[in-house]
């Protein structure tokens, strides 16, 4: 808060005061900059002609997409199917996976520092960065085609993610509990029993259902590079330019990922 | 803690769901479901055990990443997810925030608040692939396509976040302005914006650290980015420009969240 002076020396209230004011500006016109440059670039890379023809080709996609065609439901429901047997399994993997993992990079469980905190922190780097996409093209290279590259991708995209949402959880925790339980001459496992894992339990049921509802959201695309579930309908039915079966697929897609939604909001409004 | 004392009077863990009836439900459910899972699962474990070599090859090659082979592809397809990252966060915050002002509850009128909701909603569900194969269907291949993709998604994250994050502001604080006879405008800036501020400031720097993860995926599908020459080296089996790549992103991604979380650190 500061106060400026106007031309008549009178005092009025400014919320900031000046050198605040020009550094903001120029960290504003640093900012203008960079996106300009950027945008320019991304701007000589398009054709405009398509760009501006969008709205009519948008308007001719749409016109051949409805109405969806409804018979084509009754292929979809194994691919469903797959997909959620996809994203529930792979859940499950990452989670028995991420668990020790996570009690390896908390600060207050980590058997050694070193040894144990630094690769279990590298663990969860590396798998988060890397889009279960980019795993399941991996695994699809490596394993073949199938569901089954496509749980491992889901599983493994998922190990960063829970194991690091879990450890924080972990690193939380009230230590009065932990302490009264080593004060009964508890082993260091009884104490992970006793202390720990029933402080944590709420927010790992969290994590898990959370995860879950983003993995079935990802594991609808994953057959798009061949590693099983409906993604694997949608490319076909776009290759071929099926659009009413596009459109079925996609609104297939919607009411899964917005009932997931919901399930994980009840469960998650349940538990906390 | 019930102690459920036994006939041995010995102390036992109580249940997590109390309800014992509903537990074994629960119990068997999961069970008879993954039993169903399972058995729709056909894994060719020849095939497995084929490709376990080249797994391997691919692990041996994290050890001898090849950035120089490919040097000038990679470095095309990197400048092209950086600009395709900026420039579609800063597209997505601008417009963000009015649909996050319009999705809260406390400060938009009732059709407002459905149709943001609507337009977050559709954002959320769909996936940024899906998105991105109907926009390069629409556009054509290229960036443009990936930037419009990304900003869709970003919407839907900020503008949710943002609306919930304006939901619990502290009511006092907006009244006060309210009360020295401010305009909406004037009321949304001094009293609104200061309490949402710092938040927002760490959630879009969160998001451009996520536009960029995303924007490695995005070239699968022809709308630009660092993902084409991934695809093309998973293709040729080039594991180690492959693993360079990976190792980039991995290096970028760690470096934007060490960024992020410091001028979060910073804000609050």
């Amino acid at each position: 808060m500061a106060i400026s002076i106007d031309k008549n020396s009178q005092k009025i209230w400014a919320v900031r005061d000046r050198n605040t004011q020009l550094t903001r500006w120029f960290v504003y016109f640093v900012a203008v900059t960079v996106i300009m440059y950027c945008w320019q670039t991304i701007s000589e890379a398009t054709t405009w002609f398509f760009v501006l023809d969008a709205p009519r080709i948008a308007g001719d996609i749409g016109g051949r997409a409805m109405p969806p065609k409804w018979p084509y439901i009754n292929e979809l429901w194994k691919p469903l199917w797959d997909t959620i047997n996809i994203a529930t399994i792979g859940t499950v993997l990452s989670l028995i996976i991420a668990v020790p993992i996570a009690f390896m990079a908390a600060r207050n469980t980590t058997p050694h520092h070193i040894f144990c905190r630094w690769p279990a922190l590298l663990i969860i780097v590396s798998t988060r960065s890397i889009n279960s996409l980019i795993w399941a093209l991996l695994l699809v290279a490596i394993i073949g085609p199938g569901i089954f590259a496509g749980t491992i991708a889901i599983a493994v995209r998922s190990i960063g993610f829970c194991a690091k949402l879990l450890y924080e959880a972990i690193e939380e925790i009230d230590e009065k509990q932990v302490e009264a339980i080593k004060a009964t001459g508890a082993s260091r496992w009884q104490v992970i029993a006793y202390g720990i894992v029933p402080q944590i339990m709420p927010s790992f049921a969290g994590i898990s259902v959370f995860r879950w509802d983003i993995n079935i959201r990802e594991s609808t695309v994953l057959g798009y590079v061949g590693a099983g579930g409906i993604g694997l309908q949608l490319k076909a039915s776009i290759d071929v330019l099926a659009w009413p079966q596009v459109s079925l697929i996609l609104l297939v897609i919607f009411a899964a990922v917005i009932l997931s939604e919901m399930v994980s909001a009840k469960v998650r409004a349940a538990i906390i | 803690m019930s102690t459920s004392m036994t006939a041995s009077r010995k102390w036992r863990k109580p249940p997590m769901i109390k309800n014992s009836l509903m537990r074994w439900v629960l119990i068997f459910g999961c069970l008879i479901y993954l039993a169903l899972a399972f058995g729709s699962f056909d894994v060719k474990w020849a095939r497995v055990y084929e490709g376990l070599d080249r797994g391997w090859q691919f692990i041996l090659a994290f050890a001898k990443p090849d950035f120089l082979s490919r040097k000038s592809d990679i470095i095309d397809g990197m400048t092209e997810s950086a600009i395709m990252t900026i420039t579609s966060t800063a597209c997505g915050i601008l417009i963000s925030i009015p649909i996050g002002l319009g999705a809260a509850r406390n400060i938009a009128p009732l059709p407002v608040y459905l149709v943001c909701r609507g337009i977050i909603a559709i954002s959320r569900a769909l996936h940024e692939i899906i998105v991105a194969i109907i926009l390069v269907a629409i556009f054509g291949f290229g960036p443009f396509a990936g930037f419009v993709t990304l900003s869709f998604a970003t919407i839907g994250f900020l503008a949710k976040l943002l609306a919930e994050d304006i939901e619990d502001t502290d009511r006092s604080q907006a009244e006060a302005i309210k009360a020295t006879g401010a305009s909406w405008w004037q009321w949304v800036t001094y009293g609104i914006q200061p309490q949402v501020m710092p938040r927002l400031i760490g959630l879009s720097m969160y998001r451009l650290d996520i536009n960029f993860r995303e924007s490695a995926i995005l070239g699968l599908v022809g709308a630009g980015g660092i993902g084409a020459t991934l695809n093309t080296a998973f293709d040729r089996y080039e594991f180690d420009t492959a693993s360079a790549i990976i190792i980039m992103i991995i290096v970028i991604v760690m470096l934007l969240e060490y960024l992020s979380g410091i001028i979060r650190a910073r804000l609050q």
